[in-house]
C-alpha cells in the first residue's frame, strides 16, 4: 500500500518536472527560431516554398468550409431573426459572427489539422531519418534552414486564410439569405456596413488570426523538432500537435475576446 | 534564381488574401469609426439615460455625427454624465438640445442632437445645457393608469 503511494508520488513529480523542463526547452527553441529567422527572409524562396505547402494547399478546405459555415449561419440566423421580425439584420449578424469569432477560430482549427500536422510529421520524419543531424554535420543550422521558414510561412498564411474564410462565409450567407430566402439585398449590405466597425471588429479579428497563426505553427514546429525519432514518436507528436494547438486556439480565443470585446 | 509555378500560386494566394482583407474593410466594415484625432469632446448631464450604451451613435437629423465615448454617474448631482465624441466637421450652437431616442420600438438607443438658434458654437470641453432624458416605459404606463383612475373618479 505504502509502496503503491510512493510510486504514485514519484510518478506525479516526475511528470511535473518533465512538463516544466519541456516548457523551458520550448522557450529556448522559440528563442533560437526567432534568432535564426534572418535566413527565412534573406533567402525568401525558402519561405515562399513553405507558404505554398501550408497556405496555398489549405485554400480549398478553407474556401469550401467558409462557404458552408456562412450558408449555415444564413439559414440559422434567418430562422431566429425572423421570429423578432428582424430578418433584415441577417447581414450584420452573419458578418459579425464570422469576422469576430468563427472566421479566425474555425480557420485556425482547420489550419492546425491541415497544415500543422503536416509540418510536425515532416520535421519529425526529417529528424527520424537523421536529415537534421546531416545538416548540422554540414554546418547548416537546421533551425534557421528548416524550422524558421515553416514558422514564418504559418504566421503569414494564417491571417490571409482567415480573411478568405470570412469573405467566403459572408458570400455564403448572402447566397442563402438574399438569393435563396429573399431577404432585401439593400438592407442586407447596408445594415452590415452600419454594424461592422473597421477598427473594432475587423482589426481585432485580424489580430486574433495572427495570434492563432503564431500559436499553431509554433506548437507544430516544436512538436516536430522534439518528437522521438521513431515511427511511433512521429505519429504521437502529430496527434499532440492537433490536440494542443486546437486547445490553445480555443483558450487563446477566450482570453483575446475578453480583452477585445468587453461588451461596454 | 528562376520563376517557378510555385511562386505563381503563392502570389495568387497572397493577392487573394490581401484582396479579402480589403474587401472586408471596404465592403463589410465602415471606415467612419470616429475614434481618431478628428473628433472633439463635449459633455451632457441626463436625469436618466435608460439603456444607452458606450459607442452608441449620436445623430443629427438622422446622420451619424459622433459616438458616445463614456458614461459615468456624477456623484454630486446624481445625474448621468455622458461624454460625446463628435466629428470635427460638424459644429453645433451653444443652446443645442441632446435627447436620448430609440430607433424603432425595440431598437438600440441613440442620442439625437438638435442645434439651437444661438450664433456661438460649442467648443471642445463644453457642457450641453439642454438635455432630454430617455423615456422609461414603466413610468409612462404608470402615469397613464394613474390618469385613467383619476378621471374615472370624477365622472
Amino acid at each position: 500500500m505504502l509502496e503503491h503511494l510512493d510510486r504514485l508520488i514519484r510518478k506525479t513529480g516526475h511528470a511535473g518536472i518533465d512538463a516544466i523542463w519541456r516548457l523551458g526547452y520550448a522557450g529556448k527553441f522559440m528563442f533560437l527560431t526567432l534568432i535564426g529567422s534572418g535566413t527565412s527572409f534573406r533567402r525568401f524562396h525558402l519561405t515562399i516554398r513553405e507558404i505554398y505547402f501550408t497556405g496555398v494547399r489549405s485554400l480549398i478546405i478553407i474556401v469550401v468550409s467558409g462557404l458552408f459555415v456562412g450558408m449555415v449561419l444564413g439559414l440559422q440566423g434567418y430562422e431566429t431573426l425572423q421570429r423578432y421580425g428582424a430578418s433584415s439584420s441577417l447581414g450584420v449578424m452573419v458578418a459579425l459572427a464570422l469576422v469576430r469569432e468563427l472566421g479566425p477560430v474555425v480557420a485556425a482549427l482547420l489550419f492546425a489539422s491541415r497544415a500543422g500536422s503536416a509540418i510536425t510529421a515532416e520535421i519529425g520524419l526529417m529528424k527520424a531519418t537523421e536529415q537534421l543531424s546531416a545538416m548540422e554535420m554540414m554546418a547548416v543550422d537546421p533551425i534557421s534552414r528548416v524550422v524558421a521558414p515553416r514558422f514564418w510561412s504559418g504566421v503569414i498564411s494564417m491571417p490571409l486564410l482567415a480573411a478568405i474564410f470570412n469573405t467566403m462565409g459572408i458570400f455564403g450567407g448572402y447566397l442563402i439569405g438574399v438569393v435563396l430566402i429573399g431577404v432585401d439585398e439593400g438592407s442586407f449590405w447596408s445594415q452590415m456596413q452600419a454594424g461592422v466597425d473597421l477598427r473594432y471588429d475587423i482589426m481585432n479579428g485580424v489580430i486574433k488570426s495572427f495570434v492563432f497563426g503564431i500559436a499553431v505553427t509554433a506548437i507544430a514546429v516544436f512538436e516536430g523538432y522534439d518528437s522521438p525519432p521513431t515511427a511511433e514518436g512521429v505519429s504521437s507528436a502529430t496527434t499532440r500537435t492537433v490536440v494542443t494547438s486546437s486547445l490553445s486556439v480555443l483558450i487563446l480565443d477566450f482570453v483575446l475576446t475578453s480583452f477585445m470585446f468587453r461588451g461596454a | 534564381m528562376e520563376r517557378t509555378t510555385l511562386d505563381l500560386w503563392v502570389g495568387i494566394f497572397i493577392a487573394a488574401g490581401i484582396g479579402a482583407i480589403l474587401l472586408l474593410a471596404l465592403k463589410v466594415g465602415n471606415m467612419s469609426s470616429f475614434n481618431g484625432s478628428n473628433t472633439y469632446q463635449i459633455y451632457a448631464y441626463f436625469d436618466n439615460i435608460g439603456g444607452l450604451k458606450q459607442r452608441a451613435p449620436i445623430k443629427s437629423a438622422g446622420v451619424v455625427v459622433g459616438r458616445v465615448a463614456a458614461i459615468a454617474l456624477d456623484p454630486k448631482q446624481y445625474k448621468a454624465r455622458v461624454t460625446f465624441n463628435l466629428d470635427r466637421q460638424y459644429q453645433f450652437s451653444k443652446d443645442s438640445t441632446a435627447s436620448i431616442l430609440t430607433s424603432g420600438l425595440l431598437g438600440e438607443q441613440y442620442i439625437g442632437i438638435e442645434t439651437g438658434a444661438e450664433d456661438a458654437m460649442l467648443k471642445p470641453g463644453d457642457t450641453l445645457a439642454f438635455t432630454q432624458s430617455a423615456v422609461v416605459l414603466e413610468k409612462l404606463i404608470g402615469q397613464f393608469i394613474f390618469n385613467k383612475a383619476g378621471s374615472g373618479n370624477h365622472n
